[in-house]
């Protein structure tokens, strides 16, 4: 079953009112990878989800998830998707158990079933010592564990996890990274939204760069960040103009900066293979290296790249 | 399986217990208007009735025993009324989106509450009604143990169709509105007119022809006749006037109440089976 497609989405268009939020989105997500949205805030990475697990209406395109269409079977794809939301989604009155209760309940998975899986996803996340708490007395972190734990609850094909890690400390993101990375291990196709290109890069299969409503890039982050083709290399040497002037005919370099301190050296294919060649060549004509180091391109460069733009702040 | 709804029904329940200020407040609602507006009014009534004269052989009700049938319904409209708000926080707290994305059919939502909602009201009555005959209320005089249970049950059938009615109307609003002063603007709104054109304070024999119109179209007004029938019997004198409620009245008032829910239960389902909640 490895590759087949878990979520086909054809020619998605939606609008509110006169706001084009979506503007004709095709993409397909393969059983069992990572995929993710990225995108700056009101890029159209919410309505998006928000259509797939079938809480806006379909206006325009084509959506099938786990092989039924939104629109007309939207209660087979609720059997058998699971959901985190991007906002803290938790009854602050009831316990940890209670929410996992109800949501199983919602569900309707059987009593002795619902509340064995119950007790082994608390485990999990690490709330097991805290299921008689109010979810109100959790922290950021906890009530993010517990959300998962809820999306999961159900065993679904496909978890949606819209911002997973907004507004979250850098420790407790790379907590919930792993859990993310241990449910698609278990067989779980993971669909995200970000809009951190470093949580994107560091969990994905593979990206779909959303902007104004359009899919401006798609790929895995390696083919993404080597697209651009555009590492570069800082050398300091012994005889900086020297060693420019050399480079501007070596192979594969593109441009030769100077700076205070040292040279800059862009390179048009993967910077890891050609800069042995690199060092070997200064070598070769006697130019000492003091230090070298290589700068391959991040999400952030490829997201400019592609959008002219660095991501938007604020929420949308 | 078609008992989904009796999960929100449950954790509907868990909050209104551990909501401790709203669980209170709610139960001395009554209790206050009963204390307070009920004893001083049935000190003015009851001397001026006193001197009309009472036709032979009906019961003459006292103004604190004919109040507490109102009592009882006024508190379960306004409690019915606010009852769908818990959507409105719902839907606004993003609560809701985790209901409305599971395969649980959606009438099931406004069904769990609107039970919860009929339950708190049944609640309430029962704790008007102990705490009425602390006061001095004389419901179901001279009635037979047996006669008071069905009595009690016919109560709370009554109250029970009412509060549906009226939870559904309010979940249907809930659904539509985003903000919760808005809702408190609407709510009052329909309840004060919806209780004073109503029996449940005075009778409706000495109001103008217009206004008498009027509350016969008020389920106010048949949720009360029908406490009374049970609670007073079928024929009684009170504030100067006298009650005779027939059986066809009664079926009547209660064919009124059963058709209104079943209106605002189509109303509201059409509300949920559109909503979008993003």
């Amino acid at each position: 079953m490895e590759g087949a497609d878990i979520i086909e989405v054809v020619g998605l268009e939606h609008t509110f009112g006169e706001v084009e939020a979506v503007r004709g989105i095709s993409f397909t997500v393969k059983e069992g990878e990572i995929f993710s949205f990225l995108g700056p805030n009101g890029a159209g990475k919410s309505t998006t989800i928000n259509i797939l697990i079938t809480l806006l209406p379909l206006q325009r395109g084509r959506v099938r998830v786990a092989g039924h269409d939104v629109a007309r079977e939207p209660r087979r794809v609720r059997e058998v998707i699971g959901i985190v939301f991007q906002d803290e989604v938790l009854d602050r009155d009831l316990t940890v158990w209670e929410t996992m209760e109800f949501h199983g309940r919602l569900y309707g998975i059987p009593r002795d079933e619902r509340r064995r899986r119950i007790d082994d996803l608390l485990v999990v996340v690490e709330l097991d010592a805290r299921r008689n708490e109010r979810t109100k007395n959790l922290s950021g972190g906890m009530k993010r564990r517990l959300q998962i734990a809820r999306g999961l609850l159900t065993r679904p094909e496909v978890l949606f996890l819209d911002e997973p890690t907004l507004g979250l400390d850098p420790q407790t993101r790379m907590r919930i990274w792993d859990y993310i990375r241990q449910v698609n291990q278990a067989g779980t196709t993971i669909f995200l939204t970000t809009h951190y290109m470093e949580e994107a890069d560091m969990l994905s299969d593979r990206i779909s760069i959303i902007d104004h409503g359009r899919i401006v890039v798609s790929g895995t982050p390696d083919e993404l960040k080597n697209t651009l083709g555009e590492d570069v290399v800082y050398l300091e040497t012994e005889d900086d103009e020297r060693a420019r002037e050399f480079l501007l005919g070596v192979e594969d370099v593109r441009s030769v900066t100077r700076s205070p301190r040292g040279l800059s050296v862009a390179i048009s294919v993967d910077g890891g293979h050609a800069l042995p060649r690199i060092i070997d060549r200064l070598r070769g004509v006697g130019i000492e290296i003091v230090s070298v180091n290589l700068k391959k391109p991040t999400m952030d460069d490829v997201f400019v790249h592609y959008t002219g733009r660095e991501l938007r702040d604020g929420r949308g | 399986m078609a008992w989904e709804f009796l999960t929100v029904y449950w954790r509907e329940m868990i909050r209104f217990v551990r909501f401790r200020t709203q669980l209170f407040s709610s139960l001395l609602q009554p209790a206050i208007w009963m204390a307070f507006f009920g004893i001083a009014m049935s000190s003015n009534l009851d001397r001026f009735a006193s001197s009309i004269p009472v036709p032979a052989g009906v019961i003459q009700v006292d103004y604190l025993t004919f109040m507490a049938a109102g009592v009882i319904a006024m508190t379960t409209l306004f409690t019915s009324l606010y009852g769908g708000m818990s959507l409105l926080f719902d839907k606004n707290w993003g609560l809701m989106r985790e209901m409305l994305a599971s395969p649980m059919p959606r009438t099931h939502i406004m069904l769990g509450v609107s039970l919860s909602g009929m339950t708190k009201s049944f609640i309430q009555a029962g704790i008007i009604m102990v705490f009425g005959l602390l006061l001095g209320v004389r419901f179901f005089p001279g009635f037979s143990a047996p006669r008071i249970a069905l009595s009690v049950i016919g109560v709370f059938v009554f109250l029970g169709a009412f509060s549906l009615g009226f939870l559904l109307l309010s979940s249907n609003i809930s659904m539509r509105l985003e903000s919760p002063e808005g809702m408190q603007g609407i709510m009052t709104l329909l309840s004060l007119p919806l209780f004073f054109v109503s029996n449940a304070l005075y009778p409706i024999q000495a109001f103008p022809p217009f206004l008498q119109v009027l509350s016969t179209y008020n389920p106010l007004t048949h949720l009360v006749t029908g406490i009374r029938y049970f609670a007073l019997g079928n024929d009684f004198f009170a504030v100067g006037a006298h009650y005779t409620i027939t059986t066809a009245e009664v079926l009547t008032s209660f064919a009124y109440l059963t058709v209104f829910a079943a209106v605002m239960y189509l109303l509201a389902r059409r509300a949920f089976e559109r909503a979008v909640v993003a």
